[in-house]
């Protein structure tokens, strides 16, 4: 019976990882892409979710999870054209202020705009509660959260993989100047990664407003977990971070089952220990223009 | 160069030259020194204690200040136990604080109260119910606002035995990991084994926690009769939207829920018996004035942190007024000869001398049937007060036996 209960906290594990999953993977293309680390992330991820609960009021639940992160993409449109690109070849510390101090302001703006107490958002009716396959409970909601989350996951990889927009990116991310040698311009390119990014980052925060605290802090507190589970997985690695975020989830919920109170510390040992041991991260691969 | 690295250098370059504080004094005034958390998991609750005490502010320097003169609040965001302690010797020492007020959070309120016992000016602790505080660590220079988490454990406690989920059932709790959330613990399990409940689990809850996913599971595990929390802030709301949204079938029950914490998990999500020290339809005409004036300045009602601000600061106004002195041996003698004062309940409170802790009444509240509330702020149904009309106000807090408290 307690390999029966552990076993479902490897279980749910999973589910959680794939939502630390849709906002990692955004963090990790934008450093892969543009040698941006986006502190501003967890911000994107707080539009998202204030922007769905506002679309829920008017348009319902399923507008919401479209919409929001449509909206939060072409802010990041803005934000790349303005922001961004001004510092892909700027020392890497500029960017960092830059976008850390954009953190503060959207925190900011956020109380401005909603005040500072937190939003009630609520799931529809009809998607609580809990399915239990054989021995195992999981609620409902998370398991068509999986599902949305695995959707995105194919998406991206097919966008990366199997087009010509994705050979662009991935050998831009490589070698730019040989890009750039044969007549294509990144700039574009660099903009659809940063709306799939910041848009992942607003899907996520949309799927978790019902059934997490909407609160002007929500984005500086996942912007954590993404870069413990970027760094885990290796900068610059799909399946790295795919990995990584599992795997975070999965260990989390081991050591709930054991010692509760290390859950939130549990990924910070993992991080450590990841970095002792494989400094590039699980699955990092090399990139030259960071070396 | 890391992320950690830039973030810590960078709060550090905000520490030293943002938030400069509010250091313009008017001609006269007398200064308050107002520490809250506004941001982290008690934010929420800070930002209606900014609300409450600014309004008190307004109203009695509308009304002439006391002494003739107005009264500053200076609020500020407490952060954590190090920065609060030393934003307070810096009130007093730099900004010209009289007398310091403020707080919610447990570890932060004790180290003010260190501050004020070494620099001897009067703390008075508002939004902070550790037992510990007005227990073993209580000090002469500190006076104790709300409800401490034994009052609150009885509170919801009585109700929850006239229901029947105490004698006789299997309890599984979750509990804050911090000063607050082990005081309301260890006070919970003395009330259910006195009472007859045995505790099947109870497990920590770090307070930065957002998905309690692998909680729900070990408590499902369990298969208690009562799930009973002694968590705190957001943790409270991300427990019960994730409770509605899992559909578990045990009993909830909880000691510790601010109305704020209550309206962001939205109606529908919350169930169970919960204690509170204050609700704005609480059935007294002073209070309801207050809960009105509160709504139109602010577009919403009141939250209990936001009442409790407003009658803490006229209660001080009170006694400066009367003792004519801003001198902290005048007012902890004011306070000490348990002086009552209206905080717009049914019975008026007073501090205790020996322990100076706010006797005063608490409520159990449950939640309204669907349907029923007239709109998002009010599905609370408030129970009657407790202690009940015919008993002293101190029958549900620690005796001077009980009690830890041994001031010089």
């Amino acid at each position: 019976m307690q390999l029966m209960f552990l076993l479902e906290q490897v279980v749910n594990g999973l589910v959680l990882g794939g939502y630390y999953l849709l906002i990692a993977l955004g963090l990790s293309l934008i450093f892969s892409v543009g040698g941006i680390v986006n502190l501003a992330h967890g911000a994107f991820y707080a539009f998202g979710a204030y922007a769905s609960v506002e679309i829920t009021r008017h348009l319902g639940f399923a507008p919401a999870i479209v919409l929001s992160p449509v909206a939060v993409g072409l802010l990041g449109i803005l934000f790349e054209r303005f922001i961004l690109r001004r510092f892909y070849t700027a020392d890497p510390i500029l960017s960092l202020l830059v976008t850390f101090g954009l953190a503060l302001v959207a925190e900011q703006l956020i109380r401005i705009l909603w005040g500072a107490a937190p939003l009630s958002a609520t799931l529809p009716q009809g998607l609580k509660g809990a399915v239990v396959l054989g021995d195992f409970l999981f609620s409902r909601y998370r398991l068509l959260l999986l599902a949305i989350v695995a959707m995105v996951l194919v998406g991206i990889w097919l966008l990366l993989h199997k087009t010509s927009f994705g050979r662009v990116v991935r050998a831009g991310i490589q070698r730019p100047d040989m890009v750039a040698a044969l007549g294509i311009r990144l700039q574009p390119y660099m903009t659809t990664v940063v709306v799939l990014g910041v848009g992942m980052a607003a899907l996520g925060g949309a799927l978790f407003a019902p059934i997490t605290i909407v609160h002007p802090a929500m984005g500086a507190e996942i912007i954590t977990v993404a870069f413990v589970v970027v760094v885990i997985g290796g900068l610059g690695s799909f399946w790295g971070v795919v990995l990584a975020a599992l795997l975070v989830g999965v260990v989390r919920g081991v050591t709930i089952h054991f010692v509760p109170a290390a859950g939130e510390a549990s990924m910070y040992v993992l991080m450590i220990l990841v970095l002792l041991f494989r400094p590039r991260g699980l699955l990092g691969e090399r990139i030259e223009k960071f070396e | 160069m890391n992320r950690r690295s830039v973030v810590k250098g960078a709060l550090a370059g905000a520490a030293v030259i943002g938030f400069p504080g509010i250091v313009r004094a008017q001609a006269g005034a007398i200064k308050i020194g107002h520490l809250t958390p506004l941001t982290g998991f008690l934010g929420a609750l800070g930002g209606y204690a900014v609300m409450g005490i600014k309004m008190a502010e307004e109203e009695i320097n509308k009304a002439g200040g006391v002494m003739g003169r107005p009264l500053e609040v200076m609020s500020e965001d407490s952060v954590n136990p190090a920065t609060a302690a030393v934003k307070a010797q810096r009130m007093l020492d730099q900004n010209g604080a009289t007398v310091l007020m403020g707080e919610i959070n447990s570890a932060s309120a004790q180290t003010i109260m260190q501050v004020a016992a070494r620099t001897k000016r009067l703390f008075m602790s508002i939004g902070a119910r550790s037992d510990v505080l007005r227990g073993a660590n209580c000090n002469r220079y500190t006076f104790h606002v709300d409800i401490p988490v034994t009052v609150m454990v009885n509170a919801a406690g009585q109700a929850l035995m006239r229901e029947g989920l105490v004698k006789g059932k299997r309890i599984y709790s979750l509990t804050a990991d911090y000063l607050f959330g082990h005081d309301l613990s260890k006070a919970a399990k003395a009330f259910f084994a006195a009472n007859g409940g045995t505790h099947v689990g109870d497990e920590l809850v770090p307070t930065d926690a957002t998905d309690f996913s692998p909680y729900l599971l070990k408590i499902r595990q369990a298969r208690p009769d009562l799930v009973a929390t002694n968590l705190a802030g957001n943790q409270v709301t991300n427990f019960v939207k994730q409770y509605a949204e899992f559909g578990l079938p045990f009993a909830v029950a909880g000691f510790n829920l601010n109305t704020a914490d209550a309206w962001a998990a939205g109606e529908g999500n919350l169930t169970g018996i919960w204690p509170t020290v204050w609700h704005h339809d609480l059935d007294v005409p002073a209070s309801k004035a207050f809960a009105a004036a509160f709504t139109k300045k602010h577009g919403k009602p009141p939250e209990n942190h936001a009442w409790i601000e407003y009658v803490s600061l006229k209660m001080m106004a009170q006694a400066m007024s009367e003792t004519k002195s801003t001198e902290t041996e005048a007012l902890i003698g004011y306070f000490e000869k348990e002086t009552q004062f209206d905080i717009l309940k049914a019975r008026k409170g007073y501090f205790r001398s020996w322990d100076h802790q706010l006797m005063q009444e608490a409520y159990p509240f449950t939640v309204k049937a669907k349907g029923e509330a007239k709109d998002k702020w009010d599905f609370l149904k408030l129970g009657a007060a407790v202690p009940a009309p015919d008993q002293p106000l101190e029958v549900l807090a620690p005796t001077k036996q009980q009690s830890a408290c041994k001031m010089a």
